[in-house]
């Protein structure tokens, strides 16, 4: 077997293995670990498919970034856990069918997407980052994405960009109106 | 004894006899103590509020409260029943530059005065004390716990009749539980608030302090200070042994600056024996007790410093202390715990080139504060930490019975040393440095410029060091000198006298004060013609700072919290005693 | 003698003799010389001779120190999350020691293989998103702190955890901003190309002044240094993060700390100083691939000692004075930098 292979095997248990703890742990220092734990294998899976910048971005933002403001909350907020508190809560029945909803669709397309990959054969990648990039900027993968974000999907991008912002502003506001509050 | 003569400052004196008549009326005093009026205990709050209002009286400045038990003086019989004890406010008044004493009574069974906080808040404490260790109730104080002693403590200690041999233990239940600790568990509605329990030993209390924080992430939403744990009951101590075996415990108060403390200690006595001091005494005390000042004020900063992460600023500061300690060490032999002042004096000459070692020292000195002034004055972070936190207006610092530099950094220039000179201060030329922001950043300024004004100090005095004896000729209450003693039979008599019955002071009563390194350090001593003194009260400068450090520190950030802590000099020992 | 060794395992033995090469360098040789130095730098600066009894000039201090560590009681308190407890000091000083890795530390020394001469370069592994890396790894570092933090049930540990979480936030973006233009310079996220572009040019401190400020003031936050050292703050947190670890733990957070700062100083002299280039001399052969590790070693501890001055001399800062100072100040002036640097790059139409 090869063995990038065998490492993308390896570390996708991995991630799964952790996605699975940060629902079972009971303290949600240790689901965020858990967390952590995923996000770190995911971007080894990055690296084993030779996609060092996303690898690297992936451990930045979401590593080193905001799981750690998801520790500082948690730990801040000290949420406790009262004793004899149901482990399953009431919208067990609610969570299971969104769940089943959700894998539906994600199964769905990555089938459908697996089908159309098979289909064009896996000499696309390649060939397409060099049709979309231009010949000579194919050396580093760091150019590549700046050029499929900046040219072939800046709309998307900006649009992901305003989202964001709209979501910053309104933390602000609701932060500011808690603080008042709680002066 | 000096004469007695009834007090002729008392401009409000017409005024108070009309409104209260019988119920507050001047007393007769010997001119060496604060003039003193009596006042009816029914009455005593509306005269205190008189006195706090009227512009004729303007006593703004709650500065200690001395109380005492009368069991075993001799005197009336109504000290064993209804005027059991007594209870001595001493106020102060910044504008007309005037010491009071109001003295009122309570009763053998059950004592009971009426609070005095909602007047001075600064009493606060002083009521709690009073409390803790004479047993008098002061009805309508808002926190009458035990403060000095532990909550498994049965009975006041200062009572004539409490037996000092008895052993209380303090059990896991008794120590303190704050009210703000019972309510940690309380849900916010959006965050949860931290309990912090800040001490008795944490590195930045520097001592035996305790403060429970409660903290919304960093901030300090409320706060509650507990003192006592240095506790050993100096002023019981001091009732079993003679005058002169008082000094070395004066030491122990603020360990800091021994020096102010023991002559402070023996100038308050001298004036109730109605002693002179030679002259090259004075200069030395004077000296010496700046040298302290300059000593406890580099302890002060360098400390503070490094709790706001300045280290090195420490060693600077340290280095002139070692030095000055050096010179304490050469005219007494010891280093930390002088105990050179006697009463009448000094207990030996300094030594011989003392001039000289001054000299070396104000230069060393300078040098070390200009590192520090280097460092700090001018750094951005050091100003960002200290400018607009631990802020004390000057209305608080009043009100909550400020002296010292503390109480300077917010504005009020009032300084024992200009205001009531005592030793070689009238005879030198110093300023008095006083900041208006009352931060800890204008804490940090005064100090470091007193530092320089004490050097100025020693300078002048050390130009004109007199020469001659460094102890009074009276044999009644220094130890004649030993040729005396070994051949003369008057001198084997004084000798054996002052060393087993010790100095008998006369009779009476005084309340004297001069400027520590940290504020006003009082002594209020009662003689009943003993050479033990009856009863002494030590007025603490730090006692009404710590006792307002709660409410210092509230709306700030834990960082401030400490950087206040230090700026404030709070000194365990002098805080306990 | 001939040697018959295949390409990769030959490959693989040159990387394995680097990083050992390396890491000996840093904790057998720099490490501990630098708890020596610490203590006699901030004895120089306070006025006093600092520990002078172990060995010649008190060198071996360190080893005492270390010794002395080792053999204490290792007290672990009964309520801490063990795991975490045990896995935290670790955690700390990985992110270090895995930094090296990327880090030019010579310009190269020819092998003789095979019969060919080839040039060997001085870097352990020279990654296409180097400084990505980097980034990546020192914002791990603070895990080890959080954790510990957390993992003590200490409430004055959990606010130093607390502290340094925020800090790291506060920080990481305006450096990865204020290094940013040193690439867009070079043209590349590879070390080694920054040195080299260097080397032919200018030392990226002249031009990029600005980034190489934000730099180094987020470089000492990120190594919780004075006036950074928030989550330890020994005045107001007691230890801060470290609190209830003794023993050899607590030696192997000195040893984080310290390696951090040796990973600190490397970056800032590869990104800012030049690497181990010096202007207008090359560095050819074996003599030449000494000396460039010699110059690199050089600029890197000056680095170390201006961390030490620092932190001797200045006071520290508030929590909320040093988010606000990360986020109003050296932010803004990151993005400012970063922009000034492409508009002159897109300018002079490179």
């Amino acid at each position: 077997m090869d063995v990038s292979l065998a490492l993308f095997w390896a570390f996708a248990a991995v991630a799964v293995a952790g996605a699975v703890g940060v629902i079972v742990m009971r303290q949600p220092v240790h689901s965020a670990l858990f967390l952590l734990l995923t996000f770190l294998a995911v971007a080894v899976l990055f690296v084993v498919a030779h996609a060092e910048f996303v690898a690297a971005v992936q451990v930045l933002v979401y590593a080193g970034g905001i799981m750690v403001l998801f520790l500082y909350t948690i730990m801040l907020v000290n949420v406790r856990r009262q004793a004899g508190e149901p482990y399953l809560h009431r919208q067990a029945g609610v969570a299971l069918g969104v769940g089943l909803l959700l894998l539906a669709v994600v199964g769905g397309v990555v089938l459908g997407d697996a089908r159309r990959l098979a289909d064009a054969h896996a000499a696309a990648p390649a060939a397409r980052l060099t049709e979309v990039v231009g010949s000579g900027v194919a050396a580093g993968n760091s150019q590549a994405v700046g050029w499929l974000l900046y040219r072939e999907y800046l709309l998307p991008f900006e649009i992901a960009s305003v989202l964001l912002l709209v979501a910053m502003i309104g933390a602000v506001v609701l932060g500011k109106r808690t603080m008042e509050k709680f002066d | 004894m000096s004469t007695t003569t009834p007090s002729p400052t008392l401009a409000f004196a017409p005024l108070l006899e009309r409104k209260f008549g019988e119920k507050a009326a001047p007393e007769a005093r010997p001119a060496a103590d604060v003039p003193t009026i009596a006042v009816d205990a029914s009455a005593l709050h509306d005269v205190a509020l008189f006195l706090r209002d009227d512009p004729s009286a303007r006593f703004d400045l709650f500065l200690d409260l001395a109380a005492v038990d009368r069991l075993k003086l001799a005197g009336p019989a109504s000290y064993r029943a209804g005027e059991r004890f007594a209870a001595n406010y001493l106020l102060y008044s910044t504008e007309r530059n005037e010491h009071l004493r109001v003295r009122t009574t309570a009763p053998a069974a059950d004592p009971k005065l009426p609070t005095l906080t909602d007047v001075w808040w600064g009493a606060n404490w002083f009521e709690r004390e009073a409390w803790d260790l004479m047993g008098i109730t002061f009805e309508g104080h808002p926190n009458l716990k035990r403060l000095l002693t532990h909550n498994g403590f049965v009975g006041h200690a200062l009572r004539k009749d409490y037996e000092a041999g008895q052993r209380w233990l303090c059990t896991e239940e008794d120590v303190l539980q704050t009210d703000l600790a019972a309510q940690t568990e309380t849900p916010e509605d959006v965050f949860e608030t931290l309990t912090l329990n800040f001490g008795p030993s944490h590195p930045s209390t520097h001592g035996t302090l305790r403060v429970v924080m409660r903290c919304d992430g960093e901030t300090i939403v409320a706060a509650e200070s507990e003192c006592g744990y240095l506790h050993r009951c100096f002023e019981k101590m001091s009732e079993t042994h003679t005058y002169q075996q008082v000094i070395p415990y004066t030491d122990r108060l603020n360990y800091c600056s021994p020096m102010i403390n023991g002559s402070g200690y023996a100038r308050a006595v001298e004036s109730m024996l109605g002693v002179e001091i030679p002259e090259r005494a004075r200069a030395v005390r004077t000296v010496l007790a700046e040298f302290s000042r300059l000593m406890d004020h580099m302890v002060c900063l360098g400390a503070n410093l490094v709790d706001i992460g300045a280290l090195t600023n420490f060693w600077y500061a340290f280095q002139a202390r070692e030095e000055i300690y050096s010179l304490l060490e050469a005219c007494c032999g010891a280093r930390l715990t002088s105990s050179y002042a006697r009463i009448g004096g000094l207990s030996n000459d300094v030594p011989e080139n003392f001039v000289e070692w001054c000299r070396r020292l104000v230069k060393l000195c300078h040098n070390q504060i200009r590192e520090v002034d280097g460092l700090i004055t001018k750094n951005r972070i050091a100003q960002k930490r200290f400018r607009d936190t631990g802020v004390v207006t000057k209305e608080q610092a009043l009100a909550w019975g400020f002296t010292g530099p503390c109480l300077r950094a917010s504005g009020v220039a009032y300084d024992v040393r200009k205001d009531a000179p005592y030793d070689w201060y009238d005879r030198v030329d110093f300023d008095v440095p006083i900041a208006t922001e009352g931060d800890n950043f204008a804490r940090y300024l005064v100090r470091m410029e007193e530092m320089r004004q004490s050097l100025r100090i020693v300078e002048q005095v050390v130009a004109k060091l007199p020469n001659g004896p460094v102890n009074s000729d009276d044999y009644r209450v220094v130890l004649p000198p030993k040729e005396m003693v070994y051949n003369e039979m008057e001198g084997l008599i004084y000798h054996f006298k002052v060393v087993f019955e010790g100095i008998p002071v006369p009779a009476g009563e005084i309340y004297s004060y001069t400027e520590g390194a940290n504020g006003e350090l009082g002594y209020h001593i009662v003689s009943d013609g003993t050479g033990r003194p009856y009863r002494v009260k030590v007025r603490p400068p730090c006692f009404p700072l710590f006792a307002s450090f709660e409410k210092i520190i509230r709306g700030g950030m834990v960082s401030d919290a400490v950087a206040t802590l230090g700026t404030l000099n709070i000194i365990a020992g002098e805080l306990d005693r | 003698m001939t040697l018959t060794l295949s390409e990769p395992l030959f490959n693989a033995l040159l990387a394995v003799v680097k990083i050992l090469f390396v890491w000996a360098m840093t904790l057998a040789a720099l490490l501990p010389n630098l708890i020596w130095a610490e203590r006699r730098v901030s004895g120089l600066i306070q006025d006093r001779p600092g520990p002078n009894r172990v060995g010649p000039l008190g060198l071996f201090q360190a080893v005492a120190d270390v010794l002395k560590l080792m053999m204490k009681e290792d007290v672990v308190p009964l309520y801490v999350d063990k795991v975490l407890f045990t896995l935290a000091p670790l955690i700390t000083l990985t992110p270090a020691l895995v930094t090296f890795a990327v880090i030019p530390f010579g310009s190269s020394i020819p092998i003789t293989w095979n019969g060919a001469v080839r040039d060997v370069p001085l870097v352990i592994a020279d990654v296409n998103v180097g400084i990505l890396y980097i980034f990546a790894l020192t914002s791990l570092a603070v895990y080890g702190i959080v954790l510990a933090g957390w993992s003590s049930n200490d409430k004055y540990s959990l606010l130093g955890g607390v502290r340094a979480s925020a800090q790291i936030i506060s920080y990481e973006l305006a450096m990865g901003f204020s290094a940013a233009g040193v690439f867009i310079a070079a043209g590349s996220l590879r070390l080694p190309a920054v040195v080299e572009w260097q080397h032919a040019h200018l030392w990226n401190v002249v031009p990029q002044f600005l980034g190489f400020v934000v730099f180094a003031v987020a470089i000492f936050a990120e190594t919780n240094r004075i006036p950074f050292d928030l989550s330890e703050a020994e005045a107001e947190l007691v230890a801060g993060y470290h609190t209830e670890y003794s023993s050899f733990r607590f030696a192997m957070f000195f040893m984080g700390e310290y390696a951090n700062l040796i990973a600190a100083s490397a970056v800032v002299t590869t990104l800012y100083f030049g690497g181990w280039s010096l202007p207008g001399v090359a560095f050819t052969g074996l003599w030449g691939g000494l000396a460039s590790i010699a110059v690199f070693a050089v600029k890197t501890a000056a680095f170390i000692f201006l961390f030490l001055w620092v932190r001797w001399t200045l006071p520290r800062f508030r929590y909320d004075q040093l988010m606000e100072l990360g986020w109003k100040v050296f932010l803004p002036l990151s993005f400012f930098h970063l922009i000034a640097v492409a508009a002159f790059v897109a300018a002079s139409g490179r």
